[in-house]
C-alpha cells in the first residue's frame, strides 16, 4: 500500500510569549498508508495534537518534512479536513445543512442544488439529516460533532484528520460515535488520523497505532492492533494490554519527574 | 446602554389580569408620570414660560409636525448622523483590520485611542468648524470622530477573541485573505460589531444634537438641536419640550431597532454575550 502521509525526522519547536523556545516534538517519523486508520496516543504534553496541526499545515516543522501525497505540507487546504475536539467549530451563523452546503461551495466541490443535495446525502450518512435546518447552539455536543464529521467528509477530502473528536462527549455518545466512525471509514474508504488520549478508543478504531512519549514528544513505538471490531474478544484484551503496558511506563515515569518538579 | 437582563426566574406571585405584562406596567408608569406633570403644572400655577402642561407640549407637538418644521430638522439631523456613522463605521472597520494583520496597526489603534477616546465630539466642534466653517461637513466630522473610535475598539476586540477553533476549521476548507475577513471573522465578531455601533450611535447622537445647538444652521435646514435652540431664543417653552420629546422618542426607536438585529442575528444563532 502507498504511504499517503510521509512525516520523516519530524522537529516542532513553540516560542512562548515570553520568547523561550521549547520543543514539542523531535526526532518523529512514521507514514500514514492510504485508506488506513491511523491512531496517534500518548500521554498529555506528548505533541501528538501538535503533530497532527503539522500534517493539517497550521504549524511548520523547524525539522524534518511532513509529505502529504508526496508534497512537502505549505497550508491548510480542504484535502486534509480536520474534524477538532471543541464543539465550536462549526459556524454559528448557519444552519447545520448551511455549514456543509458552505464548506462545499466554497472548496468548489459542488454548487447550487447539487450542493444541497450532497449535503444532505452526508448529514443522511451521519445521521443528523433531521436537524439540518437547526443552527449549531440548538444541538447537543454528539450532534455537533457528527455535523463536523458531515461536513469533514462532504468535501472529499483525501485524509480526515481528527483531534481527539470525542474527547468532550459523554461516555455513552463516545461509544456510539465510536461506532459510527467505523462504518463511515468503510463506506467511503477515507485514510484517517485519529488523535486520542484512550487506549480502548485507539485499539478499537486503528488498524495502527503510534504511541508517543513526552518531554519532548517522541515515537515509542508503532502497535499493529489491526482493526480489532469485537470488544469482547481476547485480541481486544491484547491490543489494549499491550498499549497499556507501552503508555504504563510513559504514565509512571512522567508521575516521577512530575514528583521530582515540585 | 445596556438593556437590562430578562428576568428569566419564576416569581411566587404574580401581578393580576392585565398588569402581568411588564409593557402594560411599564406604560402605566409612563402615563402615570404625565398625570402628575400635569396636575403638579395645573396645582402649583408654576409660570408656563418655566414649566408649560403636557398638553401645551402635545399642542406644539402636533402643530410643528404638521407644519413639517419637525419632520424636516429630524431628517436634517438623522441625515448628519447616519452620514458622520458611515465615514465612522469605514474607518473604524478598516482600523481594527490593519490591527489585527500587522502589529505596526495594532499599535497605531492603541495609541490613537488612548489620545482622542477621551477627547469628545463636541470639544472637537471649535476646531471643525475653524476647518470647515458653518457647513455640513463640520458636524458630519465631529460625528464621524465621535464613532470611528468605539467601532475600530470593539470591532479590533472582536476579530481578536474569534474562536481558533473556528478559524482553523474555516482555514482548513482553504479560506484566506478577504475572504477569510468576509466570510469568517466579520459574522464570528457580529456581537462585538454590533455593541460597538451600539455605543458609536449613542455617541453620535449626543455630539450631534449638541453640535446642532451650537452650530445654528448649516445648509439649508436646521437640524433638531438647532429646533430647540430657536424655540428658546423665542421663548417657546412648549416647543422646546417638544424637541426633547422628539429626541427621547427616536433614541427609543433606534434602541429597538438594535434589539431587533440582534434578535433576528446573534440571539437566533446563540452568540449573544452574556451581561
Amino acid at each position: 500500500m502507498d504511504a499517503v502521509v510521509v512525516v520523516d525526522d519530524v522537529r516542532i519547536e513553540y516560542v512562548d510569549p515570553e520568547g523561550r523556545r521549547f520543543t514539542a516534538v523531535d526526532g518523529v517519523s512514521f507514514e500514514v498508508r492510504e485508506g488506513e486508520k491511523f491512531v496517534i496516543i500518548g500521554p498529555s504534553g506528548c505533541g501528538k495534537t501538535t503533530l497532527l496541526r503539522a500534517v493539517a499545515g497550521f504549524v511548520m516543522p523547524s525539522r524534518g518534512w511532513v509529505l502529504v501525497g508526496g508534497e512537502p505540507v505549505r497550508e491548510p487546504g480542504p484535502d486534509r479536513a480536520v474534524v477538532f475536539q471543541e464543539f465550536d467549530q462549526l459556524f454559528p451563523w448557519r444552519t447545520v445543512l448551511d455549514n456543509v452546503v458552505y464548506a462545499l461551495t466554497v472548496t468548489g466541490r459542488a454548487r447550487g442544488r447539487a450542493a444541497v443535495e450532497q449535503a444532505r446525502h452526508f448529514l443522511r450518512m451521519v445521521g443528523i439529516e433531521a436537524a439540518a435546518d437547526r443552527y449549531p447552539h440548538q444541538l447537543s455536543g454528539g450532534m455537533k460533532q457528527r455535523a463536523a464529521i458531515a461536513r469533514a467528509l462532504a468535501i472529499r477530502p483525501k485524509i480526515l484528520l481528527m483531534d481527539e473528536p470525542f474527547g468532550a462527549l459523554d461516555a455513552i455518545t463516545r461509544t456510539q460515535l465510536q461506532q459510527e466512525l467505523n462504518r463511515l471509514w468503510a463506506e467511503t474508504g477515507v485514510t484517517i488520523i485519529l488523535v486520542t488520549h484512550s487506549i480502548q478508543e485507539a485499539a478499537y478504531l486503528g488498524h495502527r497505532v503510534l504511541v508517543m512519549a513526552a518531554n519532548p514528544g517522541r515515537v515509542k513505538a508503532v502497535v499493529d492492533t489491526d482493526h480489532v471490531e469485537d470488544m469482547d474478544g481476547e485480541a481486544f484484551a491484547e491490543a489494549t494490554r499491550r498499549l497499556r503496558r507501552l503508555l504504563g511506563g510513559a504514565a509512571e515515569a512522567q508521575a516521577v519527574r512530575e514528583e521530582g518538579a515540585k | 446602554m445596556r438593556g437590562e437582563l430578562p428576568v428569566t426566574r419564576p416569581r411566587p406571585v404574580a401581578a393580576p389580569g392585565p398588569l402581568r405584562s411588564p409593557w402594560a406596567r411599564r406604560l402605566l408608569i409612563l402615563v402615570g408620570l404625565i398625570v402628575f406633570w400635569q396636575v403638579y403644572v395645573a396645582a402649583t400655577q408654576v409660570k408656563p414660560l418655566l414649566f408649560p402642561s403636557p398638553a401645551a407640549v402635545a399642542e406644539a407637538l402636533v402643530r410643528d409636525l404638521t407644519n413639517l418644521s419637525i419632520p424636516r430638522s429630524t431628517l436634517t439631523t438623522l441625515q448628519f448622523l447616519v452620514i458622520g456613522t458611515l465615514v465612522g463605521a469605514a474607518l473604524g472597520l478598516l482600523l481594527a483590520a490593519f490591527s489585527v494583520t500587522s502589529s505596526l496597526g495594532h499599535d497605531l489603534l492603541s495609541v490613537l485611542t488612548s489620545v482622542f477616546n477621551p477627547l469628545p465630539g463636541v470639544a472637537i466642534l471649535p476646531l471643525a468648524m475653524i476647518w470647515f466653517g458653518l457647513t455640513p461637513t463640520a458636524i458630519i466630522f465631529v460625528v464621524a470622530y465621535a464613532t470611528v473610535w468605539p467601532i475600530a475598539i470593539s470591532t479590533d476586540m472582536g476579530f481578536r477573541t474569534v474562536s481558533p477553533t473556528l478559524q482553523m476549521a474555516a482555514r482548513t476548507l482553504g479560506l484566506k485573505g478577504l475572504r477569510l475577513v468576509w466570510d469568517v471573522l466579520l459574522p464570528a465578531a457580529l456581537p462585538h460589531l454590533l455593541s460597538g455601533l451600539k455605543v458609536a450611535w449613542a455617541f453620535g447622537w449626543r455630539t450631534v444634537v449638541a453640535a446642532e445647538l451650537v452650530f445654528g444652521v448649516a445648509g439649508a435646514q436646521g437640524g433638531l438641536g438647532w429646533y430647540i435652540n430657536t424655540a428658546r431664543y423665542f421663548l417657546e417653552t412648549p416647543r422646546v419640550f417638544a424637541g426633547l420629546v422628539v429626541i427621547s422618542l427616536l433614541g427609543i426607536a433606534v434602541e429597538y431597532a438594535f434589539r431587533f438585529v440582534e434578535f433576528r442575528t446573534i440571539e437566533r444563532w446563540g452568540m449573544k454575550k452574556a451581561g
